[in-house]
């Protein structure tokens, strides 16, 4: 073999690799780059980012029980949860403070997987930059409220099966509430 | 300056130069210093410095739950979260005793193969931008590393820090869509191999600065217990998945190549017969993959609090053969919600012990890629 040789199958590789992304298909090994602010690649429905709360009808009445289960089970401990209280300071089941430190969170979904009321879901929004970390990067129950069509609009197929959950659950309580009603009335 | 002084050829005093390569040095692959004393452009004495990384991943792992531990482990060794979650997974379950269904350890090798790829992939594109063939190598290394990295994505919600393992399973099904990617992904890859070994493998400046550059002798690699392609390179034949044959290997056919002569050639190339197996064990295991659950019936209630997991008191180390070498966990239960003891045994600390020894009389600019050829994380050395 010829000394040098060795090279020139290198750059005959290179060529190949310059003709064929100009006139391939990204799959097929064409360019496939993807100039992100004029061009966005859609957003796989399990990605997962920082977490939002969920509401059904307004956003006074979250899904969110303020039952500080996902604050202790969080690991690097990014949220804070304070319960409401009413006027003759009896708890309510709703927060007062819902916060979470962003800066701080993991994105690894733990608090989506330990919720009992299905309230908290990892959001696909990416675009959350800021010059300001004290402020902006401290979200805020007001910032991380969002209906519960946002969450069926970004992950459909998940949320077809937690609704799905939800109604044979609320199903089964009405029932049960029935049964319960209908003992009550035969004594 | 180094005082002591050193008699060239030509018996003029001359002295040694101390300088410190990194902590802020893009060739050393993170944030690492390397101590070098230097006799003209030859090393005469190299020590590393770490430590500049170090998050206390060991201890906060003793004040959360053990599920809690599980995303921490993906910031270990940052290329192959993958991995890195199954041996954690690996080191509970047998904590706990806990079985897992079929299918689950089918994806878990599934998963663990593809991180090889993604690994070997990364190593050899920044080992050759090193070299200086600057980016070409990486960019066609990476643009395949992305297939594989949007496939986590989809599969896992993350691309490098997956959190996809559960202790009894995995955290979410592959849909016959999401292996069809696969699948496809595979069959493509060994004609991504084949371009790049003609684009490699042959090349003049690459054989001859690497070929006989840092020649890691095989007692050296044993006595220094150094693991994966590292050791393998030196001609030791040692590989988790046929000594302790963990999980599934135990069923799927591939061979461990071997390296002649452990210098930073073999270490590179030994890498690349190994994606070749790689291809092997992936092409058997989505043959084999059967139906069922992707999670153990017992631990489910578990995902849900895993404060209420406690597994009985005792000890256990789970190991296997990650990308770099053996990555055990070592965790001992005193039966409450947290481990009381939590050990990492990181392939990449030890592997990095050897390099004085490798570098000592070579030049500075061998160095670079003997370090690069054992291939080091930081986030997993500093831990």
């Amino acid at each position: 073999m010829i000394f040098g040789s060795g090279i020139f199958k290198g750059l005959a590789v290179t060529l190949k690799n310059l003709v064929n992304s100009y006139f391939r298909k990204p799959e097929d090994g064409g360019l496939f780059t993807v100039e992100y602010p004029e061009r966005r690649i859609a957003v796989k429905e399990a990605y997962r980012n920082f977490p939002f709360l969920v509401y059904d009808g307004t956003q006074a009445e979250p899904r969110c029980t303020a039952c500080d289960i996902c604050a202790k089970e969080c690991p690097p401990k990014c949220i804070t949860v304070v319960r409401e209280f009413d006027k003759d300071a009896k708890p309510l089941k709703k927060p007062a403070v819902f916060d979470i430190d962003v800066s701080v969170c993991m994105n690894c979904g733990l608090c989506e997987e330990v919720c009992p009321f299905d309230a908290i879901y990892m959001d696909h929004d990416y675009e959350v930059a800021s010059p300001d970390r004290q402020q902006k990067l401290l979200f805020h129950k007001e910032d991380l409220l969002k209906p519960a069509e946002y969450l069926r609009k970004i992950r459909p197929v998940d949320a077809a099966a937690i609704e799905k959950r939800r109604r044979e659950a609320e199903e089964k309580k009405k029932a049960a509430a029935q049964a319960a009603a209908a003992k009550k009335n035969t004594p | 300056m180094h005082r002591t002084s050193v008699r060239d050829r030509n018996e003029i005093d001359t002295q040694t130069l101390e300088i410190n390569f990194g902590p802020q040095h893009p060739s050393t692959h993170g944030v690492f210093r390397m101590h070098v004393v230097l006799d003209g452009e030859t090393i005469v004495s190299l020590k590393p410095v770490f430590g500049y990384l170090h998050r206390n991943h060991e201890q906060i792992a003793e004040n959360i739950t053990y599920l809690a531990s599980m995303p921490y482990t993906d910031r270990l060794d940052y290329l192959n979260a993958m991995t890195n979650n199954f041996g954690y997974a690996l080191a509970v379950e047998k904590l706990a005793s806990i079985e897992v269904p079929e299918r689950a350890q089918y994806l878990r090798v599934i998963m663990a193969e593809l991180t090889r790829l993604v690994n070997h992939m990364a190593l050899i594109g920044f080992l050759l931008n090193d070299l200086g063939a600057f980016f070409t190598p990486v960019l066609y290394a990476f643009r395949e590393r992305e297939k594989i990295l949007d496939l986590f994505e989809e599969i896992s919600g993350s691309r490098m820090m997956c959190n996809y393992f559960r202790f009894g399973g995995v955290k979410r099904d592959v849909s016959d869509g999401q292996l069809a990617e696969i699948q496809k992904l595979v069959e493509a890859f060994p004609r991504f191999l084949d371009e790049f070994e003609a684009l490699l493998a042959k090349n003049e400046i690459l054989c001859m600065r690497c070929q006989n550059v840092g020649v890691l002798s095989p007692a050296l690699a044993v006595n220094a217990s150094l693991t994966g392609p590292v050791l393998r390179a030196s001609g030791v034949s040692y590989d988790l998945r046929k000594v302790d044959r963990y999980s599934l290997y135990d069923r799927f056919d591939f061979r461990i190549p071997l390296g002649a002569k452990g210098d930073t050639y073999d270490r590179y190339y030994v890498r690349v017969l190994e994606m070749h197996e790689s291809v092997k064990i992936l092409r058997q295991a989505l043959r084999g993959l059967p139906a069922g659950d992707t999670m153990n019936k017992k631990m489910l209630p578990f995902l849900k609090a895993p404060r209420n997991f406690k597994p009985p008191v005792g000890d256990a180390y789970g190991r296997i053969e990650s990308p770099k070498g053996e990555l055990g966990y070592y965790v001992v239960s005193d039966g409450s919600p947290q481990p009381w003891r939590y050990h990492v045994r990181a392939p990449s600390l030890i592997n990095v012990t050897v390099l004085e020894d490798l570098c000592v009389g070579h030049k500075i600019a061998d160095a670079i890629i003997i370090l690069g050829s054992i291939d080091i994380v930081l986030g997993e050395v500093d831990r």
